[in-house]
């Protein structure tokens, strides 16, 4: 459960977000929407401990940050990088510490994870030889990997194509299904209204938390 | 033919220059494929002009000391990496006029203070001297070697986890500034310990240009790693004997060695080069 306390968010001296209190309930399926620059991305960053709160706080009842797993806009990443698709899933298994041996169990997790997210015969392959889609089951098949309680994922859907969205959010419904808790930002609002039990909209200063299964607004 | 490869190293001084030419060229390399993967290559340029103040001030302070001179090129080098660092943060990465306007700076400062000490001839700093390669350099190209590749080694992992995704890294163990400051370290031990032999204009050159070639050869950065050791070594050896039997500097011959060998793989090499964009499916 991560309960957030009338929290205040600013890049530099610009507040993003204001006054902004409510409880994702562990376990819970929440869609993240709202305008470009409403401070989605902002606020992801924060509930994983990578944003600076200007006031408010986040209470993670005991969450450590190694099981909160954060998929970032995968735009950022140098997809140029001479690296394979089985490497980069296996690289998140320094979450145990960089030094320590990558061991069987991790491989196989690795293997199935890639199988998952159906690029099984594509593990050897360099990232670069992928298209946005398949690098974007990469990432997923890495947040697979992580194994976390807690799933933030930014904008997982954009520039993905069909196919791949169908996988991605089965994917996403398995991790529900495990009880994880997943927070996704999202734009496609039929998408949000037919997979998304909660939806949490970022509107200027004000937030609308519209409730679902399980949500409770503060 | 066999002369003109073999004779250079009938001397005692050009066997030790190949010594730690090659002792160089096994452990910059590889840090110049990171440098080129995190697309950090202006860095190598500041530190090249960086590292020359130190030096001055080295040598004003201890005198002719290769270990005085060393030093201070190392302080004077991670000094204007982390400003470099700052700048780049502060501007948001956007960097490369301020990084331009630190290395200007500090080729000026360290060719002021060369100029104004009369005992060192400011040519053999800045294209280096393979006359001057003692024992006592020797062993320090050797033991920066021996630093930079255990060392790289230890923190291969995360380095390439940091390089490939530092917000990932962030995200999950916070130490990416660690394993950044690591690796800037050993590139400017690396930097450094070639001046005696290379000059620090040149030095760099032995650490980029193999390592911006090796990209044409592999799309795996261990091989790329293997082929960048493999292309200095040969520039090494090349440009020492073009050195002895054309009289240049060996600096200046080593990197143009290097340069050659860069075009060949740009225009030749098996991957991403001219001649297999023209002809794709060859």
């Amino acid at each position: 459960m991560i309960t957030l306390d009338n929290i205040e968010l600013r890049h530099g001296a610009r507040v993003v977000l204001s006054g902004l209190s409510g409880t994702i309930p562990s376990g819970s399926l929440t869609a993240l929407v709202g305008a470009n620059g409403a401070g989605k991305t902002t606020l992801l960053r924060a509930i994983a401990g990578l944003h600076p709160l200007a006031d408010g706080r986040i209470d993670r009842h005991g969450l450590p940050a190694g099981d909160i797993a954060l998929l970032a806009q995968g735009s950022h990443l140098d997809r140029s990088f001479p690296i394979t698709c089985h490497d980069v899933v296996a690289l998140a298994a320094t979450r145990q510490g960089p030094f320590r041996a990558i061991g069987r169990d991790r491989l196989q997790a690795t293997s199935d994870a890639l199988a998952r997210v159906g690029l099984a015969d594509m593990a050897t392959r360099p990232i670069q030889a992928l298209s946005a889609g398949q690098f974007q089951r990469v990432l997923f098949a890495r947040t697979i990997v992580q194994d976390a309680k807690l799933i933030l994922l930014d904008e997982p859907f954009t520039a993905v194509d069909a196919a791949t969205t169908h996988v991605l959010l089965s994917v996403l419904e398995d991790w529900h299904a495990q009880g994880r808790t997943v927070v996704a930002v999202l734009h496609d609002m039929d998408m949000v209204r037919r997979h998304f039990p909660n939806t949490l909209r970022l509107n200027g200063h004000a937030a609308l938390w519209e409730i679902g299964a399980g949500l409770q607004a503060a | 033919m066999l002369h003109f490869l073999l004779d250079p190293f009938a001397l005692g001084f050009m066997r030790r220059a190949l010594a730690g030419c090659l002792a160089l060229s096994v452990a910059a390399p590889p840090l110049g494929v990171f440098l080129v993967l995190r697309r950090m290559s202006l860095m190598s340029d500041v530190l090249q002009h960086g590292v020359l103040p130190g030096i001055a001030v080295g040598a004003i302070v201890a005198g002719l000391s290769v270990w005085a001179m060393g030093f201070g090129g190392v302080v004077a080098g991670l000094a204007v990496a982390l400003l470099a660092g700052f700048l780049a943060r502060r501007t948001g990465g956007r960097e490369d006029s301020q990084l331009a306007g630190v290395y200007l700076l500090a080729l000026a400062a360290g060719v002021a203070l060369i100029s104004a000490q009369h005992s060192i001839d400011l040519t053999h700093v800045l294209f280096g001297n393979v006359l001057a390669v003692d024992d006592t350099t020797l062993l320090g190209m050797a033991g920066v070697s021996t630093v930079t590749l255990a060392a790289l080694a230890l923190i291969w992992r995360p380095l390439v986890l940091e390089s490939l995704d530092p917000g990932f890294m962030a995200a999950t163990s916070g130490k990416g500034g660690l394993w950044h400051l690591v690796f800037l370290i050993l590139v400017v031990l690396c930097v450094v310990s070639g001046f005696v032999a290379l000059g620090t204009l040149m030095a760099v050159g032995l650490m980029m240009l193999p390592a911006i070639a090796a990209r044409h050869w592999s799309n795996s950065l261990g091989g790329q790693v293997r082929v960048s050791v493999l292309l200095a070594c040969l520039s090494s050896a090349g440009g020492l004997i073009a050195s002895y039997n054309w009289d240049i500097p060996a600096g200046p011959a080593i990197v143009l060695t290097a340069g050659f060998l860069w075009l060949l793989s740009m225009l030749a090499g098996p991957r991403a080069s001219v001649w297999r964009q023209a002809i794709p499916h060859a």
